[in-house]
């Protein structure tokens, strides 16, 4: 009875090829937004900004990295985790090497440099896909991972290989750097993500999204039919990574503050993104949401649980622990729904539609 | 052209000048590539049987390890120990079939994959909360003494892996083609459905290959375990496998062997005369990189089934 579009007449095109066609809909996100914005900065307390939402909203844009390029055209990475690294690294040479360079202008450019070398990794996907493409694109993660201690240029030659986010303020308020407040930070993240969220809905409804589709649903019939298998699949590539290195600049300059090469940006972090994908839902951009959610707040509770119910834990045990419950999690969740999380949300709004008459 | 003369002459030259140190390096990129080639023989075999892309094969290494080690410091004699080890691994793979594959069963390889992946986590967690995660010394009486062959110097555990790998190579090839077991597992590997008209069982057939892989994931963990200790990082060596497996061909038994080896020598030669140009510790990704190399030429690795896609 609430979720119903019987009623809704679409009078003109414009209406009809809306992002979101049903009235509800529109009401939600706009009710999410304003919760986000107004809201929750104000509840929210330094901890559960740092340990819980900035991260959640940094994942959220490599969820949705990851989601463009598996999700909508088909092609498996394993990279996500070294162009978040590079993303990172890039915004920190900008931030440093040009101290007057607009915040969201260096996040761009770190997010374009990532999309011209995730292009370059893309080149294999022309000639191999499956998981022999998931294989080579660990390539990607080994070389620049090597890289990122190696290569004394990333980290301003100096002798610890960290890199610390410089302070860096937008009108007037100090948004990077450990003295920033959370909340700011936190602001900042969320309208990046509301940003480009919006445009990789757009983009997926565009004529680019469906090719991704159309090469994602079988390559060799969408060759025939007259897509461009290597601009479309590199276009993917390129994408992808760009969302992937804005993801890790966010990640560097809102959230780490502070980060040592190869170990903040390790494979670990590349399947934990796989994981947001595939538990969210492939080829949804509220799925990306909904995954990343559930992977950061797992952990989270994890820790927390003990102590809640009051159980004493050796640190160590608990960290075993804590490894194999999410282990133990992921398996259970693809075998309730290997569809992930966005297809639940669809079947809720299917019985949401009929409540509560459902006959 | 200093520059050029680094890279594409002098390692040639050294390599000319030193031939006993060439062969050395090659030797023992050889021995390394044979351990390689223990643990991707396990992916390929469950890849093969099931076509799930198996990533918990690394952790099945370290999880056998850790068993063995825990049972042997309990005070279980070594042969014991082992047949106790094995016994576990067959459990894993009746209960990876029960509460995995069978209610996986028909959906997408990549859920498969993730869910090996979340297996992997579950492994190491529950590995180390039952034996503890410090680094343990494995003996099982392997000898490890080097000697001196010619000039080369060489080490008997090498030796003795190099044998361990072939006899298992042996092993395996007479159980696929000689056993009605193995027959009804080439079978089920070239087409489910065929297979299982004909009546072979597949949920028992995947138990088996499950199994199997469990034991050769536990040579290769004894082997591993014995050379460096049993520890985390044994788990790692799952992606030092994967580059062979590429180059390999996901699905060849002897494909596994000779990228395994190839793999191994590149990266030693590659370490050795050229890491020290760019920094060294190359290793890491040099196997991917040469795979990828590879895989430009011929997409389905070196004896992969070629890939034939109709519409």
């Amino acid at each position: 009875m609430l979720y119903r579009e019987a009623g809704q007449f679409k009078t003109s095109y414009a209406g009809d090829q809306a992002i979101f066609p049903i009235i509800q809909d529109r009401w939600f996100v706009l009710a999410v937004l304003l919760v986000a914005y107004l809201v929750v900065p104000f509840v929210a307390n330094d901890y559960f900004f740092e340990v819980v939402l900035i991260p959640f909203l940094v994942f959220s844009m490599a969820a949705i990295g990851l989601n463009l390029l598996l999700g909508y055209a088909g092609q498996l990475s394993l990279g996500t985790g070294a162009f978040m690294g590079l993303g990172a690294f890039m915004s920190y040479k900008l931030l440093t090497t040009f101290p007057d360079l607009n915040l969201i202008v260096a996040f761009l450019l770190a997010g374009l440099a990532t999309a011209v070398v995730g292009l370059l990794f893309g080149i294999p996907s022309l000639r191999i896909k499956g998981f022999y493409l998931a294989v080579s694109t660990l390539a990607a993660q080994f070389l620049l991972g090597w890289m990122f201690t190696k290569v004394e240029w990333f980290y301003n030659y100096n002798p610890s290989g960290t890199i610390l986010t410089p302070p860096r303020e937008m009108f007037g308020v100090l948004i990077t750097s450990p003295k920033a407040d959370p909340a700011v930070k936190y602001l900042v993240a969320l309208t990046l993500v509301a940003v480009f969220a919006l445009a990789a809905k757009n983009i997926v409804r565009s004529r680019i999204g469906r090719s991704w589709m159309a090469i994602r649903d079988m390559d060799i019939a969408a060759e025939i039919i007259g897509f461009r298998p290597m601009q479309t699949k590199l276009m993917a590539f390129a994408v992808s990574s760009f969302y992937c290195g804005v993801a890790g600049a966010m990640l560097l300059c809102l959230d780490l503050d502070a980060a040592e090469g190869a170990e903040a940006f390790g494979i670990n972090i590349s399947f934990n993104v796989l994981f947001m994908v595939i538990i969210g839902g492939l080829g949804s951009i509220l799925g990306s949401f909904l995954g990343a959610a559930f992977i950061t707040l797992v952990p989270v509770v994890l820790t927390n649980a003990p102590q809640m119910f009051g159980i004493a834990m050796a640190t160590d045990m608990q960290k075993h622990l804590e490894v194999m419950i999410f282990g133990g999690l992921i398996v259970y969740f693809l075998i309730v729904e290997p569809h992930g999380l966005a297809r639940l949300w669809q079947i809720a709004k299917e019985k949401l539609r009929i409540w509560p008459f459902p006959y | 052209m200093e520059m050029l003369h680094a890279f594409f002459v002098a390692p040639f030259q050294e390599m000319w000048e030193f031939p006993l140190f060439l062969a050395e390096v090659v030797i023992n990129g050889l021995l390394t590539g044979v351990m390689y080639s223990l643990v991707a023989l396990g992916f390929v075999l469950i890849f093969k049987a099931s076509g799930v892309f198996n990533f918990a094969q690394g952790v099945m290494v370290l999880f056998a390890a850790l068993t063995l080690v825990g049972l042997m410091e309990k005070g279980v004699p070594v042969w014991l120990a082992l047949i106790l080890t094995m016994v576990v691994m067959v459990a894993l793979a009746f209960a990876v079939e029960r509460f995995m594959l069978r209610p996986l069963v028909n959906q997408e390889h990549i859920i498969l994959f993730m869910a090996t992946i979340g297996l992997t986590y579950f492994l190491e967690g529950f590995g180390e909360t039952l034996w503890g995660s410090n680094v343990k010394p494995l003996d099982v009486g392997i000898p490890s003494a080097s000697f001196d062959f010619h000039g080369l110097l060489l080490n008997e555990f090498d030796l003795f892996a190099a044998g361990i790998g072939a006899a298992l190579v042996a092993g395996l090839a007479i159980f696929f083609h000689k056993t009605p077991v193995g027959r009804a597992l080439r079978a089920v590997a070239d087409d489910h459905q065929a297979a299982m008209s004909v009546g072979i069982p597949l949920r028992t057939i995947w138990i088996i290959v499950w199994s199997v892989a469990g034991i050769v994931a536990m040579v290769a963990g004894i082997m591993w375990g014995a050379k460096s200790g049993v520890q985390f990082s044994l788990s790692l060596i799952a992606l030092k496998a994967l580059p062979v497996l590429i180059l390999g061909g996901f699905t060849s038994v002897p494909g596994a062997i000779i990228g395994g080896l190839i793999i191994g020598v590149g990266e030693k030669v590659a370490e050795i005369y050229w890491g020290p140009l760019v920094g060294g510790a190359i290793e890491n990704w040099f196997a991917y990189v040469l795979a990828l190399v590879f895989l430009f030429f011929r997409p389905q690795g070196l004896f992969g089934e070629r890939i034939i896609e109709r519409v």
